[in-house]
């Protein structure tokens, strides 16, 4: 492992994010939209609902760290994303890089990504709509580090398939996102699902987190050991999405594929 | 029947110089697709300072050969050395001493000259990387290009820079597909100097293929020419086609092409 070949995979990200505006901007441009979006929403709530519910930290927090989750994982796929786009996988993978190095790039590459995301949240929710981070305490951190590991792992799986099906198959990472979210709880508890959507859930890293941050919210109890348990969840899933990644590509080098990577040659 | 004698049309070529070691050595190398041959076998090794010519027609097995060569391939069998590393089993280690220029692989056009050879240098472990930049922006005339995004370049300059990434981390062995395919003759010969200029230099050797066969005849100290996934035939470019009875390498290049049983090797 050579972190210059991991940090030459985020380099080559950042590169491109200076000389692009089209790139830079939806780091934060749509986390801001949502932020307005969904503050103005929580306002409303909080003038027409029972007093003493909190919408502000319920609703908005929760998107908050939603849009994370996603950032982190659009922050590993858009780099391997680049590499399909300009048709770069000969170039890339004919080299000394590994794909554990490889990998660990495009993780590089997200720290920073989702980082830009995060602080424009960050400073709109606490700034115009007045979300304190005193009502979730120290554990706003171990949310966040759950939420960014689930992320990798999503990004890491997405990258794989994308890779495994072509070019085309990108619309069915887009949507993971919204498609786990019903699962995950993001805007309920997981007392609300039926019973076999809860078991779901109890695979999903984030359902642990959103649990928390709602008893958080309700000056309930929360479960730190619950959380360790998603954290390890997501720690399996980041391992399990690696080796997913690593045994899609050793199938692509079998077959050829890396070497003639395009929409036309995968079915 | 023995086949007909004629005088060989040639050109000079570049000026032997014997190879001192192996910078590749490829024995028994075999790709199948299902029943699908496509390397069927192929063996042999390219010295340091020396340049071989890969040729054969399209289909004969010269891309996946390369492909092989570069790890994005695996062979069903047989063994790749890059001096003297194995391939399969040190691939980091082996395309170390690697790198590539292929007509078909351009570099990114939305990175700068300069940004594609940062990143590339990183990843190839270049040592005083800025100055190695600086040295081969010089080198190949890319001074005004350095921050130009490549996608903008004309075929000349792409080809320029993809040959500046591929002297990079100064390979051992250097592996060119089609290198001059799509420019015209004035950069091609511009293109051939500095690769004979590399190999002259003595530290790496130089696999190449192409389908222009006075290119090859300039450039190449040695040729193979495959046909079906096999090598048939071997030997010196200028000599060879006397050999076998043609006039030029391009007669026995379409001789291999049309009625390779006529020439296979015994």
């Amino acid at each position: 492992m050579r972190p210059r070949r991991a940090a030459a995979v985020a380099l080559r990200h950042f590169y491109l994010l200076k000389g692009s505006v089209a790139r830079f901007l939806p780091l934060f441009a749509w986390v801001a939209i949502d932020m307005v979006l969904w503050g103005f929403m929580s306002r409303y709530l909080n003038t027409v609902a029972t007093p003493g519910l909190d919408f502000v930290h319920r609703l908005l927090g929760a998107v908050l760290l939603w849009d994370f989750f996603t950032r982190v994982m659009q922050g590993v796929t858009m780099v391997f994303f680049e590499d399909v786009w300009s048709r770069n996988f000969l170039n890339v993978f004919a080299t000394p890089l590994s794909i554990s190095e490889y990998v660990c790039g495009l993780v590089l590459s997200t720290i920073a990504t989702s980082a830009v995301g995060l602080a424009v949240m960050l400073v709109l929710a606490t700034a115009v709509f007045g979300l304190s981070f005193a009502a979730y305490g120290a554990m706003f951190v171990p949310f966040l580090a759950v939420l960014f590991l689930f992320g990798v792992a999503i990004g890491i799986f997405g990258c794989a398939l994308v890779l495994r099906l072509g070019p085309a198959s990108e619309w069915f990472v887009w949507p993971i996102p919204a498609l786990i979210s019903p699962f995950a709880g993001v805007f309920y508890p997981l007392s609300t699902l039926p019973e076999w959507m809860r078991h779901v859930a109890r695979l999903l890293p984030p359902s642990y987190v959103f649990e928390g941050m709602r008893a958080l919210v309700s000056g309930g109890a929360f479960s730190g050991s619950a959380l360790l348990w998603g954290g390890g969840l997501a720690v399996v899933q980041v391992l399990l999405a690696s080796a997913f990644f690593s045994r899609v590509h050793r199938h692509a080098v079998r077959t050829g594929l890396i070497a003639r990577y395009s929409a036309e040659s995968v079915s | 029947m023995p086949p007909p004698m004629v005088t060989p049309v040639t050109t000079p070529g570049p000026s032997r110089v014997p190879p001192t070691s192996k910078v590749l050595s490829v024995s028994a190398l075999r790709k199948a697709y299902g029943n699908t041959v496509a390397v069927d076998g192929v063996s042999f090794d390219v010295g340091r300072g020396e340049i071989v010519g890969l040729l054969g027609p399209n289909g004969a097995g010269k891309t996946t050969t390369i492909n092989m060569l570069l790890g994005v391939l695996e062979p069903t069998s047989g063994a790749i050395r890059i001096e003297d590393v194995d391939l399969a089993r040190q691939r980091s280690a082996a395309l170390e001493r690697t790198n590539f220029a292929a007509v078909y692989s351009p570099l990114p056009g939305n990175l700068t000259v300069y940004q594609n050879l940062r990143v590339f240098g990183l990843i190839y472990g270049v040592k005083s990387l800025s100055a190695r930049i600086a040295e081969l922006l010089e080198e190949f005339d890319l001074v005004r290009f350095r921050d130009t995004r490549c996608g903008v370049l004309s075929s000349g300059e792409q080809t320029r820079v993809a040959l500046a990434k591929a002297m990079l981390n100064r390979p051992h062995l250097l592996l060119l597909d089609e290198p001059t395919a799509s420019l015209d003759p004035a950069t091609a010969r511009d293109i051939r100097a500095r690769i004979r200029g590399f190999a002259a230099h003595g530290t790496g050797g130089v696999l190449w293929t192409s389908h222009n066969m006075y290119e090859v005849e300039e450039v190449c100290h040695r040729v193979l020419f495959l046909s079906h996934g096999k090598v048939l035939l071997e030997g010196d470019p200028r000599t060879l086609p006397g050999e076998h009875g043609k006039a030029s390498l391009e007669e026995l290049f379409i001789a291999v092409a049309r009625e390779p049983l006529s020439l296979e090797r015994v």
